[in-house]
C-alpha cells in the first residue's frame, strides 16, 4: 500500500529532475553547460532504469545499468577536449584582472 | 506486517531519496550561474543517488548473486565520474567559463604565470 504511493512520488521526482536538466540543455549558454546537463540527464536515465526494476520486481536490466555507468564518460570527455576558446558564455564575463590562460 | 513488507517499504523509501537527489541536481543546474558551480550540482546524483537506487534493488531482490552484479555498477561510476568532472572543469577554466569575482582564490592562475615565465610566452 505505502509502496505504491512512494513509487509514484519517486517517479514524479525523477521526471522533475529530468525536465530541469533538459531546461539547462536547451538554454545553454555554453556547450559545457549543455554537456553537464546531458550528463545529468543520462544519470537520471540510469537511475530510472534501476527504479523500474524495483517497481516491477525483476533484475533483467542490471547489465544495461552497468554499460551506461561505464560508457557515460566518453561523451563528456570528447566534448571537453574539443571545446574551443570561441565558445565563451555571454553572461559570464572574464575577470578583467586575469590574463588569457592559453599557454 | 511481515519482514518482507518492511524491506519493500525501505526500498521504496530509497527510491524516493534517489529522486530527491535527482531533483536537487536539476535545481542546481537551473539556479547556479556558472559552469563550474553547475558541475558541482551535477555530481550529486552520480554517486549517492546511484547508491540509493542500487540499495533499493538489492533490498527488493534479496539475493547475494544480485548484489555481486550490482557492485561493479558503483565501481565503474566511481572510477569514471571524477575523470569526466576533471576534464569539464579544466575546459571550463581554460575557456573562461566561470565568474572570476566569485572565486576565493585562484591558484591555477599563479601556476600558469610561473610556467609561462619559465618557458617564455
Amino acid at each position: 500500500m505505502i509502496d505504491g504511493i512512494l513509487y509514484v512520488v519517486a517517479g514524479v521526482l525523477f521526471g522533475a529532475g529530468a525536465l530541469l536538466a533538459l531546461y539547462r540543455v536547451v538554454r545553454g549558454p555554453s556547450i559545457l553547460d549543455r554537456m553537464i546537463a546531458s550528463d545529468v540527464l543520462l544519470t537520471t536515465l540510469m537511475l530510472v532504469v534501476g527504479a523500474e526494476m524495483v517497481v516491477n520486481g525483476h533484475t533483467r536490466n542490471v547489465p544495461l545499468m552497468l554499460v551506461l555507468s561505464a560508457v557515460a564518460i566518453f561523451a563528456t570527455v570528447a566534448v571537453a577536449r574539443y571545446v574551443s576558446k570561441q565558445d565563451r558564455a555571454k553572461d559570464a564575463p572574464l575577470d578583467p584582472a586575469r590574463k588569457d590562460a592559453d599557454s | 506486517m511481515t519482514l518482507d513488507d518492511v524491506l519493500d517499504a525501505i526500498s521504496a523509501a530509497f527510491l524516493v531519496l534517489g529522486g530527491v537527489l535527482s531533483v536537487a541536481a536539476g535545481v542546481g543546474l537551473v539556479r547556479f550561474n556558472d559552469a563550474l558551480t553547475r558541475l558541482h550540482a551535477a555530481t550529486k546524483p552520480q554517486i549517492l543517488g546511484l547508491m540509493f537506487i542500487l540499495a533499493a534493488i538489492a533490498l527488493e531482490d534479496r539475493n547475494w548473486s544480485t548484489l555481486l552484479v550490482l557492485a561493479p555498477v558503483l565501481v565503474f561510476q566511481a572510477l569514471t565520474a571524477p575523470i569526466s568532472a576533471h576534464m569539464v572543469g579544466r575546459a571550463g577554466y581554460r575557456t573562461g567559463n566561470f565568474r572570476g569575482d566569485q572565486l576565493v582564490t585562484d591558484e591555477l592562475d599563479d601556476a600558469i604565470e610561473r610556467a609561462s615565465k619559465e618557458t617564455g610566452p
